[in-house]
């Protein structure tokens, strides 16, 4: 244990401060799809991972198809534009996807009024499926024999293997904070997330269908005889949940700029945990929550190694969990009041 | 919450993977093994069993797997090309490079009375995983790239590597970063595996004083602003990382963007162009990753990463089945006495198993492309 590597000078420390803050705002907008649909249905969507995968693999087909596959370094001015359209690609992406899932795994399930537990098993084995599917795109593109034509998007023989955005955009510094160089791409990042989260949460709050989403939460039957229609209103939590994840995705690509078929699984658990942290079903608790757990990370990796990292993170859970059984903000969805 | 998760997950591939074993036990790569029992006139007894491989095929390592596989096949293409007498076939064991998964394998692989020699386990972990298992049931093996120093500590006396282990590559690292960088505060981070915890380790011991501090980051972490924030805090005028190219590249590209100016080396788990894409362009300029192996033959008609040295292994088992042996125990004592040049370098073995002499190469990367034809040879 290395207290001294945290709060031995005021630089580090705040280097670990907004490192964790970075990719805790990307954790929270993943976490805002398990705690809408868990706010709507009380099921944990687990496939939500999957959702974000795809739309990391659109951002990087998006570039792939703007400028080809050689080795570029743009800045984020000159990337703005096929940011921007990678953006509504990978929120389109996940989007479908989302709703996809909601038609194929869960619609069919509760129609007939199955027990909430077997939805679950069903949102796991839809992870696989979605996993998998991508790991074997390869072969599928082999079938319909477009595997030449599209290899800089299958990557024959190699579709399991890390899958890059071949331009990588190069942050710009723009001021520093403590030791912390504050880049442009930080910035973005997290004024985006911010944006995203106070939009939704208004959304949810003031709009007509945002009523139905809470109506539906606090009490599913009295909603429908009020005439919510209450398969609209889990398709429209699903559609959220997509275009929040594709919004993720984009902003994680710019960050990190390699994904993988496998790279929605730690990153769902990571914001799964800071739904359940902040309150699972409550908007502001998921914001909250992943950026707690962000920060929460970084901390214990500067303290204890950063093979540490999702230990002190978990225990952390876990003692928040002890305190507050509901969160740090409750479970709420229902309760919000506009 | 994590553990919860992971189990579910870990169950349902338990249950997936115990209906896909079953199915792949008895998959061929040929069909010449229903007329194996040295009914015919070959050399040796062995003619039209089968060489087995072990390691990753699928997965997150399966890249290198392949280049393995590919390795394997040429040479028997060869073999069987020129001994219409004598077929070898090739037997796949996928582990997805998995220390939990290969010891399931294992017991298949020595079950299976046609199987005569393994090449592989294909990384450490698996290796130790399984070594006992092969060893008593005296199965000999080579392994074109476990080089886990521990391995050939085991007293595993049918278990061999075609590779210099972590111990000859590490020390040439850290004199490479001391001497022909002229680092004098080395930073040294490792993933955790057997494999890359071994050659970190073999680093920081040889590096003495010049290490200015260490990390450990996990398999499949993509935020690595921690560490970046620890090695500038340390000063560093050079980092070392051991694991495998996905991290690498991560790694090296969240110290660039992080300010990080000064030399980033990795090992031979690094040493493939994958890492170039992930890290970047910009952020792997300059970048030295150290294999111990050199560049293939121009001519060579298979390509990738330990692709050789499978090459190289195969041969000194069909070099066994033209040498007239006809028992496993022959076998490995063939391997154990065996002598000569592969395409990877001079081959032969000491008491362990372990390859008495091995090169360690420097590959850069230089304008945006890693150069695999013209490696530095450590000294």
């Amino acid at each position: 244990m290395d207290l001294g590597a945290l709060f031995g000078s005021f630089d580090n420390f705040v280097s670990f401060t907004i490192g964790g803050l970075v990719f805790g705002a990307i954790y929270a907008l993943i976490a805002l799809g398990y705690t809408m649909v868990y706010g709507v249905l009380q099921l944990i969507n687990f496939a939500h991972s999957e959702v974000f995968m795809y739309g990391t693999f659109a951002v990087a087909w998006t570039f792939i198809f703007v400028h080809g596959t050689s080795d570029a370094s743009w800045s984020l001015g000159e990337a703005l534009p096929t940011l921007l359209l990678a953006l509504v690609m990978a929120m389109l992406v996940s989007a479908g996807v989302a709703l996809l899932l909601e038609r194929a795994a869960y619609r069919p399930l509760l129609k007939k009024g199955a027990p909430k537990l077997i939805a679950l098993i069903s949102a796991i084995g839809a992870s696989f499926a979605l996993a998998e599917a991508m790991g074997l795109r390869d072969r599928f593109a082999g079938w319909v024999g477009l595997e030449d034509d599209l290899a800089n998007y299958v990557s024959p023989g190699k579709a399991r293997d890390v899958y890059s955005n071949p331009v990588g955009i190069d942050p710009k510094g723009l001021f520093d904070i403590g030791g912390y160089t504050v880049t442009d791409v930080d910035l973005l990042i997290i004024v985006a997330a911010l944006l995203m989260m106070v939009a939704l949460d208004q959304f949810v709050r003031r709009t007509r269908f945002g009523r139905g989403i809470r109506a539906t939460a606090q009490d599913p039957e009295s909603a429908a005889l009020m005439g919510v229609n209450s398969t609209r209103v889990v398709q429209l939590t699903f559609l959220i949940g997509g275009l929040m994840a594709g919004a993720a995705a984009t902003l994680y690509m710019m960050k990190i700029g390699s994904t993988r078929q496998n790279a929605g699984f730690i990153l769902g658990v990571k914001a799964f945990t800071a739904a359940v942290m902040g309150g699972i079903g409550n908007l502001r608790g998921a914001l909250l929550g992943g950026l707690v757990l962000g920060v929460m990370e970084n901390w214990g990796a500067a303290v204890f190694g950063s093979q540490w990292r999702d230990v002190v993170a978990f225990v952390l859970l876990v003692l928040i969990l002890l305190v507050r059984p509901s969160g740090l903000l409750g479970e709420s969805l229902g309760k919000a009041r506009a | 919450m994590i553990r919860s998760s992971r189990i579910h997950r870990a169950a349902i591939t338990l249950a997936a993977s115990a209906l896909v074993l079953t199915a792949c036990g008895s998959d061929s790569d040929g069909g010449s093994d229903a007329a194996g029992d040295g009914g015919d006139s070959g050399t040796s007894e062995l003619c039209g069993k089968n060489l087995a491989y072990l390691g990753a095929l699928t997965g997150d390592a399966g890249a290198l797997g392949q280049n393995m596989v590919g390795g394997i096949e040429l040479a028997l293409k060869e073999y069987n090309a020129k001994n219409a007498d004598c077929q070898v076939d090739l037997k796949t064991f996928d582990s997805q490079g998995s220390p939990e998964k290969a010891p399931a394998l294992a017991t298949q692989i020595i079950n299976d009375d046609t199987i005569f020699g393994l090449i592989g386990p294909g990384f450490s972990g698996e290796s130790l995983a399984t070594g006992k298992t092969f060893f008593e049931a005296g199965l000999p093996s080579i392994s074109p790239s476990a080089t886990n120093v521990t391995i050939t500590q085991q007293g595993w006396t049918t278990w061999h590597r075609v590779i210099g282990n972590d111990d000859a590559q590490g020390s040439a690292d850290a004199k490479y970063l001391t001497e022909t960088v002229g680092a004098s505060k080395v930073f040294v981070i490792d993933d955790g595996q057997d494999y890359s915890k071994g050659l970190a380790g073999t680093v920081r011991e040889a590096l003495g004083d010049a290490m200015a501090g260490t990390d450990q980051i996990s398999v499949g972490q993509t935020d690595m602003s921690a560490t970046v924030t620890k090695v500038q805090a340390a000063g560093a005028d050079a980092v070392f990382y051991g694991g495998y190219y996905t991290e690498a590249g991560l790694l090296a590209k969240a110290l660039r963007q992080g300010g990080f100016k000064g030399t980033f080396m990795s090992g031979d788990g690094a040493e493939d162009p994958s890492f170039v894409k992930v890290a970047g362009a910009a952020a792997a300029e300059g970048a030295v990753l150290s294999a111990p192996a050199g560049p293939p033959p121009a001519d060579f008609g298979a390509t990738g990463l330990y692709a050789t040295q499978s090459y190289d292994a195969a041969n000194i088992f069909l070099a066994a089945l033209e040498d007239g042996a006809s028992t496993a125990e022959e076998v490995n004592d063939f391997i154990g006495s065996y002598s000569g040049d592969g395409v990877s370098g001079p081959i032969t073995f000491d008491e362990n198993g372990d390859i008495t002499e091995s090169k360690i190469y420097a590959y850069l990367v230089k304008d945006g492309k890693l150069d695999v034809q013209n490696p530095e040879v450590i000294e």
